[in-house]
Order: C-alpha cells, then sequence, then structure tokens
C-alpha cells in the first residue's frame, strides 16, 4: 500500500487547522552516531514531514549554518549512499514523511535512476535540489516519475507569477517559498516581501506552500494573510541541537500553536 | 542546440533566486552588447584605456633554438597585466548600461579582482571583490592593488578559502544585491550566459591574432596555444579559428595545470584528469570525487587553482576540434625563466605552462612552421613565488649568465 503522500500530510495538518511543521536536518548531524535518534525525537515531537540534507562541498543556496553542518558531514564521512541505506532501517520507525534536500552534482553522480530507485526503497517520498531550477530538472524528472516521487519546488520572492505558474504545471507535493533575497540561516524578522510571496504563491499553486529560509518562532508568520500551510525550519535548528539542546525543546512552541 | 549549452555541457544550475538576474543579463546580451553604440563605446575603452590591441611578437632566439616560429600575443601588455581587463571593462560598460550600480567579483591569483576594481573606477562604479582568505594571503600585492582601486575586500574563510569558495560567495551575494549589483563573473564559466558573454567579450584576442598573423606571417598560424583556468584566455584566442571553417587545420591546444606532478596530488586538470559533473551553475568537466564532492585543486600559479573549467573547452575536447595536455609547476617555472632571460619577457605562471608545453615538447612541431602562444598575462605578480622555487632568485648571487 502506499504511504500517504506529501501534499496530503500537509493538507491533513490543516484539516487540524495548524500549520505542517518540515523540520530540516543535515544527514548524521550534529555526529552520524546521535543521527537516528535526533531524527525519532522531530518525529516524535510533531514533524509532518523531515528534510534530510545530503551533504555537499559547495552549497551555494546555504549560510554558514547549514555549511558547517555539511562540512562536518563530509568530515565525518557521510554520503548519499551510506544514508540511503541508514534511512532505508529508520523509515519503517518514522510517522513522518521523508525528502532528500541536496544538490544536484551528488546525485547526479550516484546516477539518478539508481537514486529514484534507492531513494523509494529507503521511504523517500520526495527530493528538493536548490540548484536545480526548472529548465534543468528533465533528467531528473524522468528519473523520479517512474517511482511516484516528488520533485518539490522552490520558488522566492523574485519569481514572477508567470514563472510560478511554469513551475506549477509541473510540480507535485509542496511548493518551497523562500521567504528572503538570500541564503538559509536564522533572521530574527522577515522582510514584508515574503508575506506577498506567500499570497502569489497560494494563487500560482493547487498545491500546499511551505515557507522556509530564516523561521524560528510561530510569532514569524502570524500576522500572515493567507498563512503558509507549512513551515520549514533548518538553520535554527541546527543551531538549538549543536548548543545540545533538545528537539522536543525546539518543536515545541509550534505544537502549542495548534 | 539549446541555449546556454555547448553540445553536452554548458547549462544554468543554479537557485532560482539567480534565474531572474541571469535572465536580465542574457537580455542585455542579445539587445545591449551587440548594438553599433555599444560597440563603438567598447572599442574606444579597449583602445584607449586597456591598450589595445596587443602587438603579436616573434620570439628570434628561442625560434632559432626550437627550429620553428614561435610568436606571442601580448596580452601581458593589456592594462593591469593580463587579458583579464578584456571582459572586465566590457563586463562593467555592460552593467552600466543595464542601469546597475555596483560590481561584484571573485578572485583567485587577484588578476580579475584587479581588473574588475579599475573597471569600476574607470566607469564611476561601486566594487566589491570575495577572495578565498588563503588567496589573500598569497596574493598580497593584488590585495594592495584592490584598496588603492577602491574596491571593497571581503575575505571568504568557507570551505577550503580559495577560489572556488570565493564564488560561491560571490553567488550568495548577488543573490541579495542583484536589484542594483552585476556579478562581473572572471571567466568563461559558469551558469549560462556567463561562457558565451566572456568569450564574446575575450574573442578579441583571436580576432586581432588572425589580422595580425595574415599580415606579419602572410598567413593563419599552424598552432595556438593556451594555458586554461577557467578557461578565458583560451577560448579568447581559439574562438576565431574555431568558429572559422578557412581555420579547420590550426591546430588548438590548451595546457592544464598539473601542480607537483606527483601520483596522488592535487592539480588543477579537469579536462585530462577529471569527470562531467555540475558546480558554480555549468555542467562540465570537474576534478570530483565518486561521491561527487568537489575535490581541492592545486597549482603554482594561483590563476589557473581551479577544479573545474568552462564547458565550452569540454566539448572543443569531446568532438576533437582542441588538444588539452597538463603541463606541471616545474615545467612553468623553467618557461618563466626561460623566457625572461631569452627574450626580455616576464610571464605570469599562469602563461609559463602553455610557454612550457612549446619548449619542453619541440617535436610536436613541425619545422618552420609558426606557433602562436597566448601570453596572457605579465608575471610581475610571481616573483614571490618564483622566487621560492627558482634558485637564481634565491642570496645574493650575482646572476651568471
Ligand atoms: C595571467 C593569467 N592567465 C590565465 C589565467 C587563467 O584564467 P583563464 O583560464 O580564464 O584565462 C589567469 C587567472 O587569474 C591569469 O591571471
Amino acid at each position: 500500500m502506499r504511504p500517504i503522500s506529501l501534499q496530503q500530510r500537509i493538507e491533513q495538518a490543516g484539516s487540524q487547522r495548524r500549520v505542517a511543521l518540515i523540520p530540516f536536518i543535515t544527514a548524521g548531524f550534529p555526529e552520524p552516531t546521535s543521527f537516528p535518534q535526533i531524527l525519532r525525537d522531530l518525529d516524535e515531537s510533531g514533524a509532518d514531514i523531515i528534510e534530510i540534507g545530503i551533504p555537499f562541498s559547495d552549497p551555494v543556496a546555504d549560510g554558514p549554518v547549514v555549511e558547517e553542518a555539511s562540512r562536518q558531514a563530509l568530515a565525518a564521512g557521510v554520503n548519499l549512499e551510506r544514508t540511503l541505506k541508514e534511512l532505508a532501517s529508520l523509515a519503517p520507525g518514522l510517522r513522518a514523511s521523508l525528502v532528500l534536500m541536496g544538490y544536484y552534482n551528488p546525485f547526479l553522480q550516484y546516477g539518478l535512476e539508481r537514486l529514484a530507485r534507492d531513494a523509494d526503497a529507503a521511504g523517500i517520498q520526495g527530493l528538493i535540489v536548490p540548484d536545480l531550477p526548472l529548465d534543468e530538472d528533465g533528467p531528473l524528472r524522468a528519473a523520479l516519475s517512474p517511482w511516484g516521487l516528488d520533485l518539490i519546488p522552490l520558488v522566492g520572492p523574485n519569481t514572477g507569477d508567470e514563472r510560478m505558474r511554469a513551475y506549477a504545471a509541473a510540480a507535485s507535493g509542496y511548493v518551497y517559498v523562500v521567504s528572503v533575497m538570500g541564503t538559509t540561516g536564522v533572521r530574527t524578522e522577515l522582510p514584508a516581501e515574503a508575506a506577498d510571496t506567500v499570497r502569489r504563491a497560494r494563487n500560482a499553486f493547487t498545491l500546499p506552500v511551505a515557507l522556509g529560509f530564516g523561521i524560528h518562532s510561530p510569532e514569524q508568520i502570524r500576522a500572515m494573510s493567507p498563512p503558509p500551510q507549512a513551515v520549514v525550519f533548518g538553520s535554527a535548528l541546527l543551531q538549538h541541537l549543536a548548543a545540545g539542546k533538545s528537539a522536543k525543546d525546539f518543536m515545541a512552541p509550534w505544537i502549542k500553536q495548534k | 542546440m539549446k541555449k546556454g549549452w555547448f553540445g553536452d555541457f554548458g547549462g544554468q544550475f543554479v537557485p532560482e533566486l539567480l534565474i531572474p538576474p541571469l535572465r536580465e543579463l542574457e537580455r542585455a546580451c542579445e539587445t545591449i552588447l551587440p548594438s553599433p553604440a555599444f560597440q563603438r563605446e567598447l572599442a574606444e575603452v579597449l583602445r584607449d584605456f586597456a591598450g589595445r590591441p596587443t602587438p603579436l611578437s616573434r620570439c628570434d632566439a628561442l625560434s632559432r633554438d626550437l627550429g620553428f616560429n614561435l610568436w606571442l600575443k601580448r596580452e601581458d601588455l593589456v592594462h593591469t597585466g593580463a587579458h583579464k581587463m578584456n571582459n572586465t571593462i566590457g563586463q562593467a560598460l555592460l552593467a552600466k548600461h543595464m542601469g546597475k550600480k555596483n560590481l561584484i567579483a571573485e578572485t583567485g591569483a587577484g588578476q580579475h579582482g584587479v581588473a574588475t576594481a579599475a573597471a569600476a573606477a574607470k566607469l564611476g562604479m561601486g566594487c566589491s571583490i570575495y577572495m578565498g582568505s588563503v588567496d589573500v594571503e598569497r596574493q598580497a600585492p593584488n590585495v594592495s592593488r584592490m584598496k588603492l582601486l577602491g574596491a571593497r575586500l571581503i575575505p571568504v574563510t568557507s570551505g577550503t578559502c580559495t577560489l572556488k569558495d570565493a564564488i560561491n560567495e560571490a553567488l550568495r551575494a548577488w543573490i541579495v544585491s542583484q536589484a542594483d549589483t552585476h556579478y562581473s563573473f572572471g571567466t568563461a564559466a559558469g551558469p549560462h550566459p556567463f561562457p558565451t558573454l566572456v568569450r564574446d567579450l575575450q574573442a578579441i584576442i583571436g580576432k586581432e591574432t588572425k589580422e595580425q598573423a595574415r599580415r606579419q606571417i602572410g598567413r593563419l598560424p599552424d598552432a595556438v596555444l593556451a594555458c586554461v583556468g577557467g578557461g578565458s584566455n583560451a577560448i579568447g584566442i581559439f574562438h576565431p579559428f574555431a568558429a572559422d571553417p578557412e581555420a579547420a587545420s590550426v591546430r588548438l591546444i590548451g595546457l592544464e595545470a598539473g601542480g607537483t606532478g606527483e601520483p596522488g596530488c592535487y592539480t588543477s586538470a579537469p579536462l585530462n584528469l577529471g569527470s562531467p559533473g555540475v558546480l558554480h551553475g555549468q555542467y562540465s568537466m570537474l576534478l570530483q570525487s565518486a561521491d561527487g564532492q568537489i575535490e581541492p585543486s592545486h597549482s603554482v600559479s594561483a590563476g589557473l587553482d581551479y577544479p573545474g573549467v568552462g564547458p565550452e573547452h569540454s566539448w572543443l575536447q569531446r568532438s576533437r576540434r582542441a588538444e588539452y595536455h597538463v603541463v606541471t609547476d616545474a615545467s612553468a617555472l623553467r618557461a618563466f625563466e626561460t623566457l625572461s632571460r631569452k627574450e626580455g619577457i616576464i610571464p605570469a605562471l599562469e602563461s609559463s605552462h602553455a610557454l612550457a608545453f612549446v619548449l619542453e615538447n619541440p617535436q610536436a612541431f613541425t619545422p618552420d612552421s609558426h606557433v602562436v602562444v597566448n601570453l596572457s598575462g605579465r608575471g610581475d605578480k610571481d616573483l614571490d613565488i618564483a622566487s621560492q622555487h627558482l634558485t637564481l632568485l634565491q642570496g645574493d648571487a650575482t646572476c651568471a649568465r
């Protein structure tokens, strides 16, 4: 039996009148040995979807926190093959859906068809590839589609409505809205344009909208109308975990806002 | 062919947030760049500011030794000391016409940084240069030149702290500043349209070479050589030959940096020792691990120290229009010394790689033929590095002839 889809997962949160929660964590963070437990903690603390970052030496869409996590993971020997094997054994015990987030070259070198097959076997339901825009994504899309894996698009404040509609025509799963003109990283306040981008994306896509980049507190989205249907947090969570604090503590304020 | 692709190579592998400024630049390349008014202005500034045309000089002494005619295309005489200015003044002028107020750029050796800073000063634009912290240390004179020219220097401390990381940081900065800022990319690589734009701006090297060869030799040369880092000076001199059916018999030879040449050591030779992959917006030959992680590169010449190469070279290699070989640090240093002694020209260590191939493989060229080396830059910037390697520059010995 096929599991509930990424889209359904977020819509389900919506029907419970809450925003879906999507933590991002770099594979093998903070240590390869503690990573499986952190994944389980995130799962038990209310994550709807968990994005697993595949480390890359040259992460151009990322700020210093994710880049450093990526560097540490590479130094610890984390790679795509090992991560997929590990997830294959962990995924059956998790309630949350899993998505892989990574730059194109490690995926390309692994082999796109092999990636799709192994990702499916590891319980992955979608991929986010931050350096693979619409016009270059044909080969990956073709490899993923026989397995029913979603390729989740990223759009931002400078993505025009027409371009959003072009993405919408091919997308499945959810759409990832980048809140700022910048890289990943913690920001105290979101720029005013974030609300506007969320609104435009909700108009252009029938898929649910997940807002990410710089998100750390429910306050940041309180005033948005319409609100995003999901939020992604990465750098703030990684910093929190690196300081030795628990995944549960991080997730708590988001659970309360239900 | 798909726009932005050279055969199997090229593309635009960047975050979606960089697509709008790349599209804007693409439009400027199609409308502003080819317009007669722009071309007139560019020709003027290339002549009056950059110092073009550069001569094609025959090396009389070396030609006697080699048994064939060795010519140098003298990009070392371009303002700020390398071919880089052909590109930076062109991009700066284009950016100005696009209404941009600032330039950002990456730099490795500092040559592109200096040429960008000078172009920005000339055109009254703001300028920020991203440079790996390791390079800031080893290229101190160029750091001072950039500062003097009014650029803001941003040392990059991520990754390997060298050129590839400086490019990452400049791309990140461009995401933020794209509204009023142009990213002046330093070589014929990166996401479309940079490989085409930089090639078109550097093609003046090859166009002049063809005209000068017809005038000075009476025909086209038999072979054209250039060093290949990202590939801008090489594609600049190759392209007018590669695009001309009448030049089909002209051999095009690119030289990559082989580093120390010891087994297992890092090199900067992706065409010879790499495999295809995606870095910095392009699909091209690349030094990478089996997992697709980018390998650090190494060369004694900072300007060649890069794990990737422009997509058009990957295609010229695959389609067999050009051949590419590897030259080690030691060979380049010997050529650096030889040209200085025999011809009175101190070449950049980058350009010395191209020269070294000719000097050390004379059997690869037919007697009495005409061989042109693109002397992409002058070597004053390399004296510190060279003096660590060349005994003749060490101690206070009076140099024997
Ligand atoms: C003199 C000189 N030649 C060559 C290069 C290599 O760049 P490219 O391969 O783009 O010509 C550089 C780069 O800094 C340089 O300074």
